[in-house]
């Protein structure tokens, strides 16, 4: 049996909806930023996989999938830069990196 | 089974396995090791699916620049109250777990069982077929579509996305340095 595009679908799936664990269950700020980079590379193992069993003409001889993800990569890593200059920023003025804790925009 | 599903079923258990570490380990440094082993086993999973220069900047960006800016994160963000237990969950861990659960569930129906699924889509450019002949050189390839201007290619959007770093590098700088 061979790999099929289902394979990395459900590969891309399962990353995802744990990365979203992640995000959504942490108290640290910066385990929710880990959370959020793995739901980024579960949708480049999507677009990638796409890229290859891509039976669609032009898209497939312009590897769309792959310049995508390379978009991604790019803005992840300006996100993750800046996400972190804040959660540094926030820590110097407040002592602490739980969300929780971090309330002055609440309303 | 041949190598390359073989390869793949290594790579995607230790991939999944190494996610499940990053959200379940109770040291956040930890963590952030099994961060970088995720990033790696994503970038194998890129090379079996013949995207070269995705696997070499993979490695490059994530494994290389994002794991060490949060290590470093990590290491200037020390606290007391989560000594014992540096990566606490929330109260409402289990509604993330089954909100996660179900959105996850129907992403894997709709890519499989659902009548939008691709249950025909594996005989394209896969494995062992010539309907699709790729350039032997990935790198190559994806420098022309960047940046060639004449031909079909990406040069507005890649102008944006370095402007988009620009703006990043400033704003990192301004919010994280000192009063």
């Amino acid at each position: 049996m061979g790999l099929s595009l289902n394979h990395f679908l459900v590969l891309g799936a399962l990353l995802f909806c744990i990365g979203l664990y992640g995000a959504l269950a942490k108290r640290n700020a910066i385990a929710i930023l880990m959370g959020i980079e793995i739901m980024l590379n579960a949708v480049n193992v999507t677009l990638i996989g796409f890229s290859f069993f891509n039976t669609v003409k032009p898209y497939s001889t312009y590897l769309t999938g792959q310049i995508f993800a390379i978009f991604i990569i790019t803005v992840a890593a300006a996100e993750a830069a800046v996400a972190l200059a804040m959660i540094i920023s926030i820590y110097r003025k407040r002592s602490t990196v739980d969300v929780g804790e971090i309330n002055l925009m609440k309303w | 089974m041949d190598l390359v599903t073989v390869l793949f079923w290594i790579i995607a258990i230790i991939l999944v396995g190494s996610a499940l570490l990053v959200v379940s380990m109770r040291n956040i440094v930890h963590s952030a090791l099994a961060l970088v082993m995720l990033f790696a086993m994503a970038a194998g999973i890129y090379l079996l699916l013949n995207a070269e220069f995705i696997a070499i900047v993979q490695i490059l960006i994530y494994a290389g620049a994002v794991a060490i800016l949060v290590l470093f994160a990590l290491m200037l963000t020390r606290t007391d109250s989560l000594s014992t237990n540096s990566n606490p969950n929330n109260k409402q861990w289990w509604l993330a777990a089954i909100i996660s659960t179900l959105v996850g569930a129907a992403i894997i129906f709709a890519a499989t069982f659902s009548q939008y699924s691709t249950a025909h889509g594996g005989s394209g450019a896969g494995y062992g077929s010539s309907a699709c002949h790729l350039p032997p050189n990935n790198v190559v390839y994806i420098g022309q579509l960047l940046y060639s201007p004449t031909c079909y290619s990406y040069v507005l959007p890649f102008e944006i996305a370095s402007l988009v770093l620009l703006v990043a590098i400033v704003g990192a700088i301004v919010i994280g340095r000192e009063e």
